[in-house]
């Protein structure tokens, strides 16, 4: 586990298609354009409303340069009005292309590929050819060496070794076998050994790589209810301005002359929320991009929502709290031993054991010792470790020496053990280790402590989430004693210990009770109906099929850790909505102080005492407050796609910043724009 | 401005605050039916109306429960003004009320709105001002309150299957809150000088010796409960600028008070029926934020005097006294105005229409902001909730979750009944003030030109949608096509509005109350009620801008240039 701080979610093997790449933003370009049908802006009502009064302005001035009338100005209200709605549908089609990149990425693995198929379950030897794409639900394929797997599916017999670098950018092959927590197999993945029998899961079009290949497309993307509610706000507020400007008709006749439908169709478009409006779906796309980046599928938008909202995390302990294997921590000598014959009696007896305990008996005799050990002696005996035995060790000789469970080792022992020794064994027990008993020839020697590891640096990332207000849960199989030893030393606020899968599905259902969210990541297939409850279920793409179908979201990479950068991403998104929303409303002030006085400025020449920026004229000042409105959206859609920077902490201190940051910059952004558009303007000589 | 002046303003706020704590408190126990110390007068009631008050409605049946109570009380009261030529208690013998006036005036009474197309005294009989007028004046407050309650239930805990009942609220409301209060008031202002009694008028011999005809009447509990219910309805024409309605700087002090206390004290019910009383002062500092601000505002901008006066060589130190109580000065005035227009009460001590410009717009933006500061009795809570659950709803995103009020996910459905809320003020306001001003028939009613008349205008339709019912001045109110109009905006400021309200309370009462943790949006702060009022700002005030900069803002430009329309 590496130790990256919270705030810099580790970078997946996937990149992102840079921004300025040429291909990318001339495709885009072309979508935009094609976006401009209204049929399919209508579901964007801000940009919808911005396309009609664009049409409508459009006419107005091509009628008055038909009948001789002054049009330039007309045409410049029309012009940067159709560049408001490209510039909206352009953020979109950058979004999806960059989906598209990635979505290509995830396709070109699939190719033409030929099944094996079984024509008798139980006979090997009969098979025919046929097409992946026309496999169905239930077929049994036969997947060799070389072989690349035909579909989704569940392994049925068999044992092999499987290179799911296609699908995980990840090289090292992994095992895949019948029964057990590795059955599930990924269409496009080769089997590099062995050979296995593949129970079809999922018909060619809705497997697990076309789901997610629709998704980041964009192409069968739902809007999350979050999205839904704020489209719903954004056309209550353009409904308000609507009604705010129409009626400005009555009241400017009152006194005056009503303002030319071209000025009045600058300050609709000018008030409206077209800069969240435009950035929207760009938003919601980019975000489900950079889980994808991250090598995380989600099977919807809603759950990346919902990662958000998490209260609680359930992490295995195993392997994401702490290291996969416990550990040697320390020697410690029976009365009247040095500490050192302890430690050369466990290097020896850990000759012969391969597992990462042995090593790691020797890497600590080593640090602590210096003692380098030598190659396996000529002649010694290797004593392996059996259940029966519970132990293992070294036979040079007559000098045999032997280490394992402490009950195993006393039995050997010619002597009881000292009463000092009880002590210390029961003391590492206490605290969350494991001691193993050394013997040299009948003598007890001493203890070695095993510990579970805690990785680098979770401590810390406890904390950031308990900034964030989410509960850490701990889930181990380890008695409560070791448990609450562990998760004391890993920093997590809560534990299961003993834990059974229904266990956990009570814990999630008592914390969801309770009004909270619920995330865990898990594999087994007694993890599903967990992964199923739970409001986030992160399963690992490592894992059974039955995990993958019950999680909302797989993790290519099979790293339960992911789970908390998941639940940035979640926030990440979220925030990037609002901050751009209360941009796009704060903006809204500084347009009133340049449009309406340009407006009024004929009946009322008084009111160009509101002209705060000194726009150069009423014309300068509502093509500047226009022209700023359309560029905004161009100017943001890099962020929009790379998401508002995120720093874990609680929600007072994040919102302090972003009201700050993007409520009164929003506020007074729009001062500076207009005023140096306008400035631009009088340069090139328009105003 | 004098210091003098901004200790009586601070005085009396300080009065009000005092008060709504104790206040806040018994109005949660009356809503939670643990005040039982009329329950020999209540108990009759319910058996009488064949009410159970334990059996729970969900928001529709409470919602229908409150529609049919009002359209009775608007068909009697209806009825009541036609006929009143007919009924006993007239000694003044008027006559019925015109058909156009009867439906206005009953359609104001009913929506708390108490605009008055006419004047009290010389239209309205004694069983009018008694059993009408005065009977809608504690019915619609308590409608106002019971919904309040209602709405601050469906916070107070998850998957609630009901908001309360209505019959039950509505009793406990007037028995227990509306009657006491109005009862010791109203001793208070008889003491102060106000009339009570059913003589018609009093006649008095001028010191020119001519004979003075001065109308009397049961007026003295009618203003109490007029201000203790925001209704605002004056039993005289000339409202609390009479001085049988205006005795003495105390009752002023004491009409201001009165016309804050149970908004105020309502605010602070809600944190306490929430369970977190911090809730509820997050939302009174809104309130008392814009209220000390825009008396400030009126304050500095009449003290400031006219332009036109000051360059004819007037005392600067008088200020613009025109239209103003000369009796009792210029910061009592001030302070009135911003709170009777902030709370959704349209009582009025002075003159809008005298005011400078920009002291004419302060009411008229204060009532176009969503009557919510801190608005009318029940009213100004429910709107400001809907408030509170947008500016959650925008920046609540801002910290990575989806946006919760008080535990309670902020969806689509809520977002979608708040908005249509919403667009009630401006559908109603924008749009019969811009047809108004075309309308020859309604142009007619205008007495100023310019930007003036607009203001005119612009404040008949904000008084009614938004319920206030005070008037700006200077329109002949009494006309078909205002009276119509005027009358369906009253109704779409109440109704059209609660409705929707209602239903985002239903809605929010089914959801389960989320734990809150460090991750939760905090709603209790000086952070959120900062947000909160720019949210009311830009929310409820911005799409008024443009009607505002032709009437009180081209005004004030225009004064200062020392140009007059």
């Amino acid at each position: 586990m590496d130790a990256t701080p919270l705030a810099a979610p580790r970078r997946g093997t996937r990149t992102a298609a840079a921004l300025a790449d040429p291909a990318l933003l001339r495709r885009a370009a072309q979508d935009a354009l094609r976006k401009l049908n209204p049929r399919h802006l209508v579901r964007n009502p801000v940009i919808f409303t911005t396309e009609v009064v664009a049409i409508l302005v459009t006419l107005l001035a091509a009628r008055a340069f038909a009948t001789g009338q002054p049009w330039p100005f007309q045409a410049g209200i029309a012009l940067w009005l159709w560049l408001t709605v490209l510039f909206a549908t352009f953020a979109e089609a950058v979004a999806e292309g960059r989906g598209r990149a990635q979505a290509d990425a995830l396709r070109r693995t699939r190719g033409e590929t030929v099944a094996k198929l079984l024509l008798r379950p139980d006979d090997r030897a009969l098979w025919q050819p046929r097409a992946a794409a026309e496999l169905r639900v239930g077929d049994l394929v036969l997947v060799e060496a070389g072989d690349i797997v035909p579909a989704d599916g569940e392994v049925a017999q068999g044992i092999a070794s499987v290179n799911e670098a296609a699908v995980t950018g990840e090289s090292a092959a992994v095992i895949r076998e019948s029964g057990g927590d590795r059955s599930a197999v990924t269409g496009g993945t080769l089997v590099v050994s062995d050979w296995i029998v593949v129970r079809v899961t999922a018909a060619a079009g809705s497997s697990f790589l076309d789901r997610m290949i629709a998704l980041v497309e964009g192409a069968s993307r739902q809007k999350t209810p979050n999205e839904i509610a704020l489209d719903i706000l954004l056309a209550g507020m353009t409904i308000i301005f609507l009604i705010a400007v129409a009626t400005l008709v009555g009241f400017a006749g009152w006194n005056g002359q009503a303002p030319s439908v071209a000025v009045l169709a600058a300050l609709l478009v000018t008030l409206i929320p077209t800069t969240i409006g435009g950035l929207l779906s760009a938003i919601g796309i980019a975000g489900m991009d950079r889980l994808v980046r991250f090598n995380v599928l989600a099977t919807s938008g809603r759950a990346v929502e919902a990662a958000g909202d998490v209260d609680v995390l359930l992490l295995d302990k195993t392997g994401t709290i702490t290291l996969g294997n416990r550990q040697a921590a320390a020697f410690l000598p029976a009365p009247g031993v040095s500490e050192r014959e302890v430690a050369e009696a466990a290097v020896l007896a850990s000759l012969g054991d391969e597992t990462p305990e042995g090593r790691s008996i020797l890497a600590l005799a080593r640090d602590r010792h210096g003692i380098v050990p030598a190659e396996l002696p000529h002649g010694a005996v290797v004593v392996p470790f059996t259940a029966q035995t519970r132990l293992s060790g070294l036979d040079l000789g007559a000098d045999k020496l032997r280490k394992g469970a402490v009950d195993a080792v006393l039995a050997l022992l010619a002597a009881p053990a000292p009463a000092g020794f009880r002590a210390s064994v029961d003391g590492i027990a206490r605290a969350g280790g494991t001691p193993l008993a050394v013997a040299r020839n009948g003598v007890l020697l001493g203890a070695i402590e095993l510990k579970d590891i805690v990785k680098d640096g979770m401590h810390a990332r406890f904390e950031a989430l308990r900034a964030m207000g989410i509960r850490t849960v701990m889930v181990t199989g380890d008695n409560r004693l070791t448990a609450a030893a562990i998760a004391a030393e890993a920093g997590v606020d809560d534990f299961i210990a003993e834990a059974t899968p229904e266990q956990k599905l009570a814990y999630i259902r008592a914390a969801q009770a309770e009004g909270r969210l619920v995330a865990m990541a898990g594999d087994g297939t007694n993890d599903a109906p967990a992964l199923a409850q739970a409001d986030v279920g992160l399963a690992m793409q490592t894992g059974t099929q039955a995990a993958r179908e019950a999680g909302n979201m797989v993790d290519l990479d099979s790293d339960p850790t992911k789970l908390i950068e998941v639940v940035e991403i979640g926030k990440q998104l979220l925030i990037t909505r609002g901050a751009l929303t209360t941009f796009s409303i704060a903006n809204d002030v500084a347009k009133y102080f340049a449009i309406l006085p340009a407006i009024f400025v004929a009946s009322y020449p008084e009111l160009g005492a509101l002209n705060v920026m000194a726009l150069a004229s009423p014309e300068s000042a509502i093509l500047s407050a226009v022209i700023f409105n359309a560029l905004i959206i161009v100017a943001l859609v890099p962020l929009a796609l790379r998401g508002v920077r995120y720093a874990p902490g609680g929600a007072a201190a994040l919102l302090r910043r972003n009201l700050l940051v993007y409520g009164l910059g929003g506020l007074l952004a729009p001062f500076l724009g207009i005023k140096l558009i306008d400035l631009f303007l009088v340069l090139i000589g328009i105003a | 401005m004098t210091w003098n002046g901004w200790a009586q303003i601070a005085l009396v706020l300080a009065a009000i605050l005092a008060t709504a704590i104790p206040l806040a408190r018994y109005i949660a126990a009356v809503a939670a039916g643990r005040v039982r110390f009329l329950a020999a007068l209540e108990r009759p009631i319910y058996a009488a109306c064949g009410i159970d008050p334990a059996r729970g409605m969900g928001w529709r049946g409470y919602t229908l429960a409150m529609l049919a109570a009002n359209a009775a009380g608007f068909v009697l009261l209806y009825a009541l003004l036609r006929l009143q030529g007919v009924l006993p208690l007239n000694p003044q013998g008027f006559d019925g009320i015109a058909p156009w006036l009867a439906f206005n005036t009953a359609v104001s009474f009913v929506t708390n709105t108490d605009w008055q197309a006419y004047s009290g005294e010389s239209a309205m009989s004694n069983l009018s001002q008694m059993a009408g007028l005065s009977v809608q004046n504690f019915l619609s407050a308590a409608t106002g309150i019971a919904l309040a309650l209602a709405v601050s239930r469906a916070f107070a805990a998850g998957k609630l299957q009901d908001l309360g009942n209505f019959w039950a609220d509505f009793v406990r409301v007037t028995l227990y809150l509306l009657l006491p209060l109005s009862l010791v008031l109203g001793l208070a202002f008889v003491a102060m000088g106000m009339p009570q009694t059913l003589a018609a008028n009093a006649e008095a011999t001028t010191l020119e010796g001519a004979t003075q005809v001065i109308p009397l009447g049961p007026a003295a509990f009618q203003i109490a409960i007029k201000h203790l219910g925001t209704n605002g309805g004056g039993f005289f024409g000339a409202n609390s600028a009479h001085p049988f309605e205006g005795p003495s700087a105390l009752a002023t002090a004491a009409q201001i008070w009165a016309q804050q206390i149970i908004p105020f004290a309502l605010a602070l019910a809600f944190g306490r029926i929430v369970g977190d009383p911090r809730q509820g002062r997050a939302l009174l500092g809104v309130m008392l934020v814009y209220v000390v601000a825009a008396t400030a505002l009126v304050y500095a901008a009449e003290a400031g005097g006219n332009p036109l006066h000051l360059a004819a060589g007037l005392d600067p130190t008088l200020g613009n006294m025109e239209g103003k109580e000369v009796r009792f000065g210029m910061a009592l005035t001030a302070l009135f105005t911003a709170t009777t227009t902030g709370a959704s009460c349209g009582a009025v001590n002075a003159m809008f229409d005298s005011f400078t410009p920009l002291g004419g717009l302060v009411p008229l933006f204060l009532i176009q902001l969503g009557e919510v500061l801190p608005g009318g009795v029940g009213s100004g809570l429910y709107g400001m909730l809907v408030f509170a659950l947008l500016a959650v709803f925008i920046a609540g995103l801002m910290v990575g979750r989806t946006p919760e009020y008080l535990g309670k996910k902020v969806q689509a459905r809520e977002i979608k009944l708040a908005m249509l809320a919403v667009l009630v003020l401006p559908a109603a306001i924008l749009g019969f003030g811009a047809v108004s001003l075309a309308l020859p028939a309604a142009v007619a009613s205008i007495q100023d030109a310019g930007p003036h008349g607009l203001s005119e205008m612009l404040y008949a339709y904000s008084s009614a949608a938004g319920n206030n019912g005070s008037a700006f001045g200077g329109l002949t109110a009494d006309t078909p096509w205002l009276n119509t109009t005027l009358g369906i905006a009253m109704l779409l400021g109440r109704f059209a509005y609660v409705v929707p309200v209602m239903a985002i309370a239903g809605s929010i009462a089914a959801k389960p109350k989320l734990a809150a943790s460090a991750g939760t949006f905090p709603t209790h702060g000086p952070l959120f009620a900062g947000l909160l009022a720019g949210v009311i700002l830009i929310l409820g005030g911005l799409q008024f801008m443009p009607a505002l900069a032709l009437g009180p803002l081209a005004e004030h430009f225009a004064l200062a240039a020392g140009k007059i329309f």
